[in-house]
């Protein structure tokens, strides 16, 4: 399974977790679409798929089959694991 | 001068995709030929779209799905929420509030695309379209 830190290296894959945090359930289409809009983060569909897939091993989106389409969906929850990692109050932990 | 006269979308049940086009969409019947085992020639227009001053006004062919290639080829655009085709609109809020309550299946909500703003339904006859408004 491919590191958060490495799914979250690429300044890609961050755009893709923006676009993909403005909707539940986009297809590739439409986060290709969303990404488009601003040249800086405008990548091939190839590539979006490509970086989808690091993304969803890591555990930061949901790929799955509704009926005909594949719909994508940002899981967080790895992300909340850093935090709490991180930014727990000492006075919690004592 | 060349102009374009015909578009065309495979259907996969043309009697399906008559009604869908015409009753749902809102598209004129044009032409309604039996061909044979072939299917139908079966196309709509624009409403009140008339050929004008040398100019031909567009017709849509619902085309039968009937060869081989066209299945694997609507599953691979559809998995991938990659439309047929896409028709203007003037207001797609409006479009999407009154096609949902049509029964239709969007698979993108109207959404801001750079100039544009699209939406994506499914035409029931293994197809994607986008609906897509000019901004400003």
């Amino acid at each position: 399974m491919p590191d958060i830190y490495d799914a979250l290296a690429a300044p890609a894959r961050r755009a893709i977790l923006d676009a993909l945090a403005e909707r539940a359930d986009q297809t590739l289409f439409e986060l290709v679409n969303r990404l488009s809009t601003d040249p800086a983060t405008a990548l091939t569909r190839q590539a979006v798929s490509q970086h989808l897939q690091v993304l969803e091993e890591a555990g930061l989106v949901e790929r799955r089959r509704q009926g005909r389409y594949v719909l994508h969906t940002l899981t967080p929850e790895p992300l909340r694991a850093i935090a709490r990692r991180w930014l727990t109050d000492p006075q919690e932990q004592s | 001068m060349i102009g374009i006269h015909l578009a065309s979308v495979f259907v996969t049940d043309q009697e399906r995709a008559k009604d869908f086009y015409t009753r749902v969409l809102g598209f004129e019947l044009r032409q309604d030929m039996d061909l044979g085992p072939g299917g139908r020639w079966l196309t709509v227009g624009n409403p009140g779209q008339e050929a004008s001053s040398g100019v031909p006004a567009v017709e849509l062919l619902l085309e039968p799905a009937g060869h081989p290639a066209v299945g694997p080829y609507q599953e691979a655009l559809v998995a991938d929420g990659i439309p047929a085709t896409s028709f203007s609109v003037d207001d797609v809020e409006a479009e999407h509030a009154r096609l949902v309550d049509l029964g239709v299946t969007f698979i993108q909500p109207p959404t801001a695309m750079g100039p544009v703003t699209t939406a994506v339904l499914d035409d029931t006859c293994g197809n994607l379209i986008q609906l897509a408004q000019m901004n400003g």
